[in-house]
């Protein structure tokens, strides 16, 4: 199994600490000008998401993490497993709800996400930065308002709820940024 | 991609350096301190097992293989043969080189600002180091304080330096919460090294100077050793906002006692499984005929620049840092 040593730390490598991958998501060197060096990194359980930090004296080495992202298309959910495939080799995955997360309110069938592996296997799930989305519900607003000022929350075709200008209707489609769950314009397609 | 061929340091650092180092041989030619050049590249390299040299091959006469040439890590070897040949009080601005060296506040290559006080002991000169980063700083008033070591580790963590155990510092370390200091595999000077950047560090110098001495003998480098109630080296170290800044020492002048520490230093390294760069004999050859009792201190001059500058990043400093080099 590969390994890095605290020299090759930086944000973004992945790393195993006991028994789970995390990910650098930052790396400060420290070295008295006579004395022992050190890394102090900051690292993110990929598993879990829980950020910790932990010292390393200079020199020390780690196992590297079997983690890397890869774009596949999402086919269907059964209810307990979310369907995955690989455009280019076909193949298919399946990721379950702890996987997928949040994730799951944001996708419909043939979207493709970023999906992030470990040894293999779906570890983690990401909605693309931008979905178009049907309304299913929401409460007619006034018409001619196009203030904005406030909106209302609108229940999306995924269960997704977002706030939606006054002015936007049931029926219609609309872009969502999911990095922060708001609404982004009215769509066509 | 393009490669990142813009300096990386604002136009205002650029000159800011500039007006250091003039502002720096101002003060050394009024105050009457020659400034000289040494060799960067030497046959020989200093021992300090915290340090490692960048090496060079020189291509001359039969050896096709050319031999090592050290990059100098300070210049401190050859500084001291120039004492010891009665140049008098002499100061250099160099560059200095440092291997697997990295981070926010450290850079392979640095500036290095050092000199020597022959016949002042290192008191004194901590009162021309402090009147020297006053004037880079232009804070005329700036106040100086001088905490020793073994103080500064009994009141800030109720622990002695000199006496406390491995077990004792590894189990102080995980009470301050630093992460893993259960599992770290750390001799004692490393436990307090640990100590020291990651619990009392940040908070020396703060609005003012902080002199931190009389270092435990095992971190004496090549400072002179004192019996006081204990023995202490009589090494400083320079902090302003939490930043180190110099080192200094009163200068170990005794030939016999110098080689055996860079012995030790050479026995630590190879049993560390590190390279083992030949000994300066000239450098023992100088002490054994003779240095005058003299104090010395090296000056990061990047870091300087960044408090002058209010960075937190070395590269803000840096016209091209390595990795644009």
């Amino acid at each position: 199994m590969a390994s890095y040593s605290t020299s090759e730390f930086k944000s973004g490598l992945k790393i195993m600490l006991d028994g789970d991958p995390y990910n650098i998501v930052e790396n400060e060197f420290v070295k008295p000008g006579k004395g022992q060096a050190f890394s102090r990194v900051r690292v993110r359980n990929l598993k879990t998401g829980r950020t910790v930090e932990k010292t390393f004296k200079s020199g020390d080495t780690v196992e590297a993490a079997d983690v890397h992202d890869t774009d596949m298309q999402y086919l269907y959910n059964d209810g307990e497993q979310w369907h995955f495939m690989d455009p280019a080799s076909f193949e298919q995955m399946t990721a379950d709800a702890t996987i997928v997360g949040d994730t799951a309110k944001w996708i419909k069938d043939n979207d493709i996400c970023n999906v992030t592996l470990w040894n293999g296997l779906p570890l983690a799930v990401e909605p693309p930065n931008f979905v178009v989305l049907k309304i299913i519900e929401t409460d007619p607003g006034l018409k001619g308002d196009t203030s904005g000022g406030g909106g209302k929350p609108a229940t999306l075709e995924t269960g997704a709820v977002v706030r939606v200008p006054l002015f936007v209707q049931g029926g219609e489609l609309i872009r969502v940024d999911t990095r922060t769950g708001e609404y982004v314009s009215r769509a066509k397609e | 991609m393009i490669p990142h061929w813009r300096p990386s340091a604002a136009p205002a650092a650029l000159r800011a350096r500039a007006v250091m180092l003039a502002a720096l041989r101002d003060f050394f030619a009024r105050a009457g301190v020659l400034e000289v050049e040494t060799p960067i590249a030497s046959r020989c390299a200093g021992s300090d097992p915290a340090l490692e040299s960048l090496v060079t091959r020189w291509h001359w006469g039969s050896d096709a293989a050319g031999q090592p040439l050290y990059l100098h890590t300070s210049p401190e070897f050859p500084m001291k043969r120039l004492v010891a040949a009665g140049v008098g009080p002499i100061y250099q601005i160099c560059k200095v080189f440092r291997d697997g060296e990295r981070g926010r506040l450290h850079h392979p290559e640095f500036s290095l600002l050092e000199w020597y006080r022959p016949g002042w002991d290192y008191q004194r000169l901590m009162d021309e180091v402090a009147a020297v980063v006053r004037v880079v700083l232009g804070r005329p008033d700036l106040p100086a304080e001088r905490v020793t070591y073994r103080g500064l580790f009994r009141e800030q963590l109720g622990i002695d330096p000199w006496t406390v155990g491995c077990a004792a510092l590894r189990t102080r370390a995980g009470a301050l919460a630093i992460p893993d200091a259960e599992s770290l595999d750390l001799d004692r000077d490393g436990w307090l090294d640990l100590l020291l950047t990651q619990c009392l560090q940040g908070q020396l110098g703060r609005g003012c100077l902080t002199f931190l001495c009389d270092y435990p003998p095992s971190q004496a480098a090549l400072a002179r050793l004192r019996q006081d109630a204990v023995e202490v080296a009589e090494r400083f170290e320079l902090y302003f906002e939490g930043v180190e800044l110099a080192n200094g020492f009163q200068e170990l002048t005794d030939a016999a006692a110098q080689r055996a520490r860079l012995q030790l230093d050479l026995e630590t390294r190879c049993h560390q499984g590190r390279a083992t760069p030949p000994i300066d004999t000239a450098f023992l050859a100088a002490l054994a005929a003779g240095m005058p009792e003299t104090s010395g201190v090296a000056v990061g001059l990047d870091r300087l620049l960044m408090a002058v500058l209010k960075v937190r990043h070395i590269d803000e400093v840096l016209a091209f840092p390595v990795e644009r080099a």
